[in-house]
């Protein structure tokens, strides 16, 4: 390995990439994973009609979208073991995915909600009219009009997310950015740290086609 | 006592009285309609008949059966306001279709809903009753594709009802406001609920297309259909009721036949009001 990075070929560099490059999927699906569905509890919360959830799950979405990501991850990696002592932390791999699913979730909160709002009022009361149960209305009714409504601004996020990963580079994240850098580091070598953005963009290609794809598949009706 | 008898309805947004004290009463296969100008409380009475709002004070009596009374302030649970709602049909301005289903669909998919629902209780009493579980499946299967095989069937006959049985598979951005006001009024029907309302029909329309709509009404009329329709048509108003109120700033300023408060109005608002709309049809 050493030797590779004093002295890399293009091969070597490209499949060491690739490698860095599985560690930023990571967080990027295990983010989702957290994200996706957190989101919709944090929504139904800032729209619940029982004024401190609704009061406390509002004052969270502003904090955490308040504050720089950077910043979340540095306080959630260091500010445990400050606090507490040293030891007292969560490693850097659980720092990033607590972090980065909170912080998305805070954005796809906010992103339900609207659409959700936006969709619900005249439909829930057509369901309401015809019988149906509120359970009925959401998943019958007013979901997949959602799910129509929120898909550009949803693919938006989670192109963003992309990018944001390289931010946990910041707590010792070993991902795509931080293997390019090794190379400045051991060699003075600087195209490999140019030679990622390759990886993001074909990655961004894949989900911008996939996000077409699924809008393409919803396009049958128009809300 | 009258089929529909609505008592002393009272209802407020914040300090903005509505409803101010609304009684009437209504006959079965009798159709009523509301007039009144924007802002008098026709819609709020509507949306109170369908609970969609609950009125602040008063009482409704529907074919002997209390269905409202403010006055005790129960809180009723969500099944029971459910199965009340379904006393009533509902057909909105803006038609409300489910966009993300075919015209059929649309009709077809409340009474599966109510069916579904129907099947979970039945399958828990046949459980409570202790009988086999294969017994169970096939009395509830055989209920299921009975009832199923009636719902599309009804729905066809809607459909034919309405004059769009070709169109049964488009969605609703396919068709024309009046096709999908049609559909909505269909899709009311296949509840079959005592008492059809109608919350302006036509005024989304086109003028051109409002004829189809008022047509499907009129047939509904001639089927006995009850109905309180709230709108601005005025001749249709006349042709088509057997009871007419006029609402004014919450009240009932006067009610009686069509040709009572179209002919001989007695109120000055009623009056100024019939004028007013004379003139935008003159225009």
């Amino acid at each position: 390995m050493q030797n590779l990075l004093l002295d890399p070929t293009f091969i070597s560099v490209s499949l060491d990439l690739l490698a860095g490059f599985g560690e930023t999927l990571k967080i990027f699906f295990v983010t989702l994973l957290i994200s996706l569905p957190a989101g919709l509890i944090i929504a139904f919360g800032s729209m619940s009609k029982i004024k401190p959830v609704k009061w406390l799950c509002s004052t969270f979405v502003w904090i955490i979208r308040g504050t720089p990501l950077m910043l979340q991850l540095i306080v959630v990696y260091y500010g445990p073991g400050l606090i507490f002592g040293q030891g007292a932390g969560l490693d850097a791999y659980l720092s990033t995915f607590i972090t980065f699913g909170i912080n998305y979730a805070c954005y796809f909160s906010e992103i339900y909600r609207g659409g959700i709002q936006s969709v619900s009022k005249s439909q829930t009361e057509a369901g309401l009219i015809l019988g149906m149960t509120k359970r009925q209305i959401f998943f019958k009714v007013v979901l997949l009009q959602v799910i129509k409504r929120i898909l550009p601004p949803v693919s938006n996020e989670v192109i963003t997310l992309v990018k944001d990963t390289s931010l946990a580079r910041i707590i010792t994240f070993y991902e795509l950015i931080f293997f390019a850098q090794r190379y400045i580091k051991n060699g003075g070598l600087l195209w490999p740290l140019f030679y990622t953005a390759v990886y993001y963009l074909v990655f961004t290609a894949i989900l911008t086609l996939l996000f077409r794809f699924l809008e393409k598949k919803l396009s049958y009706f128009k809300v | 006592m009258s089929y529909l008898e609505i008592k002393n309805f009272i209802k407020s947004f914040d300090k903005t009285e509505v409803l101010k004290d609304i009684s009437f009463t209504m006959e079965k296969g009798e159709v009523l309609s509301v007039i009144g100008s924007s802002g008098s409380g026709k819609t709020t009475l509507l949306r109170c008949l369908n609970f969609l709002e609950s009125p602040d004070g008063g009482k409704m009596v529907l074919d002997g059966e209390q269905l409202i009374d403010a006055d005790g302030k129960a809180k009723e649970s969500e099944k029971a306001l459910r199965e009340k709602r379904l006393n009533f049909g509902l057909v909105f301005q803006s038609f409300n279709l489910f966009p993300q289903y075919t015209v059929l669909k649309n009709i077809t998919l409340a009474p599966t809903l109510l069916l579904k629902t129907e099947l979970k209780e039945l399958k828990k009493t046949l459980k409570e009753e202790k009988k086999p579980r294969r017994e169970i499946f096939s009395i509830l299967k055989e209920r299921k594709e009975t009832k199923k095989r009636e719902i599309e069937k009804e729905g066809g006959l809607l459909l034919d009802k309405i004059g769009l049985s070709d169109k049964k598979d488009a969605y609703p951005d396919q068709l024309s406001g009046g096709q999908c006001q049609r559909v909505a009024i269909a899709r009311a029907l296949a509840l079959k609920p005592k008492i059809l309302c109608f919350d302006e029909p036509t005024s989304a329309l086109d003028p051109e297309l409002t004829g189809e709509v008022l047509r499907v009404i009129k047939s509904l009329k001639d089927d006995g259909r009850t109905m309180i329709i709230v709108t601005h048509e005025m001749g249709f108003a006349q042709k088509v009721s057997d009871k007419v109120i006029f609402m004014a700033n919450g009240i009932i300023e006067e009610q009686g036949s069509p040709d009572e408060l179209f002919n001989n109005p007695k109120s000055e608002k009623l009056k100024s009001f019939l004028i007013s709309n004379n003139d935008k049809e003159g225009i």
